[in-house]
């Protein structure tokens, strides 16, 4: 690649195949095929389409990155030039035969299939995915091209102004320009931490080196967090975009990408990206005829949690056991093989690329005050509609729940939104109006995270999820330093007092003091985070705590110990299922009389009351 | 977490060690490699053994207590063969006062290995997991995908006999 008129004629030739010029009568069908869509079955789906139209010359079919409707998998989108796009969603072989059929060939779309179909809806008009309440609060910037181009084509990424960015930058910004306008944008680290790209950038920058590298980090670890992967799965060249720009501020010829081992269809298409973009000459010698050259590595993780930290993912990188340094030296200083280093995680550079094109000023108008810009959650948990989103920050977490979200199911009552995974907190309900950007969720205790955002209701109970939370990272602690390696031992040890009814309430004391100083003493991010979960929800539900430790009562009704089963004996029919479900025979009593239940022997599996056709048994 | 580390003979074939020389000779000029070679070993064998460990020091140039240490540390590397079929024995409460240990038990000196091994001939491997969430058939085992319910540990001979 020698100029940006190359790029460009590249761009028009394959514009029109995304972009459909309108009265071309194309049409454009893709099939999201991330690990999410593959999973629930999107190749069948995907051969069934391709082959049904392959006579059809105005139809291309495609494959595509994640689309964000996660339980609504497999799904397809149909573009038509000049008209709404069709969502169909929870596909299968039979129903994409029929839309190749009545569709692609006949022009009539099928109804029933598509997404928000209601049968009474009189006007003939179906729900596109743009116009729902899941879509039209949500800005897509880091996602703008997942589910929209086929990831592994590069000329469908430069049909979407991709590479343009890296062309402005090399052909006329000089360094300090790019810097400035990272800076200027407001970008924030979207790893958790927050701290501000363009500062990071320009550390690195300051520093002198014969060699420097840029790292990205996408050892995404959080337990229900998949934001970085949809990223790398939907459009793997925005990533290899920015961090050649980010080599070129910084003035890094070499970038890592470090990716977890278990995202294979990710590593899959950072592969092809990395050797189309080698290819067309976007990496490697002289790009865009301006002396700049940049090359990038793929490194696979193993499975370790703590390697998401900065300093324990470099030394990994490295080939060692992947254990934290202590900082300072700050990884701009002495990061990666001990050279100047800077390191970003996937969705911070999925940005960078927009910033550049469209301005600082832009990304800075979406946003709140400190925190510009949107953030991608993966929203799970008990809520209606999961799936990937992308917000403006400052959106309040009640138009997450309620609105993009779609409620909680079966009527249940909000309870707690967990986030930042093992080292974030929860915002509790009456909290439910908080603006979500970095500093309120601080404020209150909480943190941004990379974006995993669990919804919790009712039947959730507090401790119960902080003592998941620990036991996490007790077995991910690397074991290098004794305040994270002994000390979250110790708590966990004190929830499972708790959650067994043995607790007392100087357990409850004791816990907040090791958390504290666990939190002051640890040599890493993992250690100083681990007790976060627990003093959040010490802070929020405290009242959990003191039902656990002196009523013996789980009020949510998870934890086992503290739980008992009865059998009401106005309801109960002696119909003898409860007794004959029982694995430990602890129900007895005669046919057509009342049961009881051997507190002493049940073991409160909960398989008497799932059974039971009565409602007759009762958990508290 | 402590591995398991197999007692099973190394049985790697000349093809294998082909394929693992010609990868050390590729990454042996930067012993960042290391977890790279590891992992395409491990492609390769299906574990880390103690000689292809060796082989990897010896090839990299490394000493072997920094293999066996990167092997330690990551979740992702096994110390031990899985069979081709893996037992998992549900654990769980509910499975174990209904006798899930006898069971185990049974399993375990009917192939002659613990929890977390490999027979000799890799056909069978053993686990032990927390519940399975299905107390109400209990106690549960499980071969690769199949489940077995309401399990005596008398059955347990004639039920691993379908898989020879």
């Amino acid at each position: 690649m020698k100029s940006l008129a190359e790029l460009a004629a590249i761009q028009d030739k394959v514009k029109d195949s995304i972009v459909l010029p309108e009265g071309s009568g194309d049409v454009r069908v893709v099939v999201g095929m991330a690990t999410c869509g593959i999973a629930a079955g999107a190749k069948p789906v995907y051969d069934t389409l391709t082959d049904g139209a392959k006579d059809l010359s105005n139809v291309t079919v495609k494959q595509t990155g994640c689309i964000g409707i996660c339980q609504f998998e497999p799904v397809v989108e149909v573009y038509e030039a000049g008209k709404e796009k069709v969502t169909y969603v929870k596909m299968t072989p039979e129903k994409a035969q029929r839309v190749v059929e009545e569709h692609l060939k006949g022009g009539k779309v099928v109804e029933e299939y598509v997404y928000n179909y209601k049968p009474d809806q009189t006007d003939g008009g179906y729900g596109t995915l743009a116009k729902s309440d899941f879509y039209k609060a949500q800005k897509r910037v880091a996602l703008r091209n997942c589910g929209v181009i086929n990831p592994e084509s590069i000329e469908e990424y430069i049909a979407m102004d991709g590479y343009k960015a890296l062309g402005k930058v090399l052909t006329g910004m000089s360094s300090d320009d790019v810097i400035k306008c990272v800076m200027d944008s407001g970008l924030r680290g979207r790893g958790g931490g927050g701290f501000p790209t363009g500062r990071k950038w320009s550390f690195t920058a300051a520093n002198k080196a014969d060699q420097k590298y840029v790292v990205c980090n996408a050892d995404e670890g959080d337990p229900g967090a998949f934001m970085d992967r949809s990223v790398l799965e939907g459009d793997p060249h925005c990533i290899v975009e920015a961090m050649t720009i980010c080599g070129y501020a910084t003035g890094a010829t070499e970038g890592y990408i470090y990716v977890r081992a278990e995202y294979p269809i990710a590593v899959r298409r950072l592969e092809i990206a990395i050797a189309q973009a080698k290819e067309l000459g976007l990496l490697g010698k002289n790009i865009f005829g301006s002396g700049f050259d940049f090359d990038l590595h793929i490194r696979l993780g193993a499975g370790a949690f703590v390697c998401g930290e900065e300093t324990a993912l470099m030394t990994s990188i490295e080939g060692n056991r992947g254990e934290p340094r202590p900082r300072p030296p700050y990884p701009a200083v002495k990061g990666l093989f001990a050279k100047p280093t800077t390191e970003n995680n996937v969705e911070t550079f999925a940005n960078i690329a927009q910033i550049i094109l469209k301005g600082a000023e832009w990304f800075a108008s979406m946003g709140t005050e400190r925190s510009k810009g949107t953030k991608v959650f993966a929203l799970g948990g008990k809520i209606n509609n999961t799936g990937l989103v992308e917000i403006p920050m400052g959106t309040t977490l009640r138009e997450v729940i309620d609105v993009i979200g779609g409620g909680i199911p079966n009527g249940k009552q909000f309870k707690a939104a967990q986030t930042g995974g093992p080292s974030g907190g929860c915002i509790p309900a009456a909290l439910i109006d908080t603006e979500i950007d970095y500093d309120n969720l601080t404020s209150i205790g909480c943190m941004m995270g990379s974006g995993g955002l669990i919804v919790m209701d009712e039947d959730t109970c507090m401790v119960d999820i902080a003592k998941f939370f620990l036991t996490f990272t007790v077995d991910e602690s690397c074991g290098k330093c004794a305040p994270c390696r002994i000390g979250t031992n110790r708590m966990k040890e004190i929830l499972d007092k708790i959650t067994s009814g043995t607790g007392t309430q100087a357990d409850i004391e004791k816990l907040e003091e090791l958390a504290d100083h666990i939190k002051q003493s640890s040599l890493c991010g993992l250690g100083q985070t681990a007790p976060n979960p627990v003093l959040a929800t010490l802070r929020f539900f405290r009242n959990e705590y003191d039902a656990h430790v002196i009523d013996k009562k789980c009020p949510a009704g998870v934890c086992k110990a503290l739980l008992t089963y009865k059998i009401d004996a106005d309801k109960c029919k002696g119909c003898t299922l409860c007794a004959r479900n029982c694995p430990v025979n602890a129900i007895s009593g005669k046919v057509k009389e009342a049961h009881t239940i051997d507190t002493d022997k049940c073991i409160k599996c909960g398989a008497c009351m799932a059974g039971c056709k009565f409602g007759a048994i009762s958990r508290g | 977490m402590l591995k398991k580390i197999s007692k099973i003979p190394f049985s790697g074939t000349p093809e294998q060690e082909e394929q693992l020389r010609a990868c050390i000779n590729e990454s042996k000029h930067d012993k960042h490699l290391l977890m790279t070679v590891m992992q395409k070993a491990q492609d390769i064998y299906g574990y880390l053994p103690f000689e292809v460990q060796k082989m990897i020091a010896e090839g990299m140039d490394v000493p072997l207590e920094k293999v066996y240490g990167v092997s330690t540390f990551y979740a992702q590397f096994a110390l031990s063969p899985k069979g081709k079929y893996n037992i998992s024995v549900c654990l769980g409460t509910a499975c174990y006062v209904k006798g899930s240990q006898q069971v185990l038990d049974k399993i375990c000196e009917i192939l002659g290995i613990e929890p977390g091994e490999c027979t000799m001939d890799g056909k069978f491997s053993i686990e032990e997991c927390r519940c399975v969430g299905a107390c109400g058939l209990a106690p549960v085992f499980t071969v690769n995908e199949d489940v077995y319910g309401r399990v005596k540990p008398e059955e347990v001979a004639g039920i691993l006999a379908k898989y020879n």
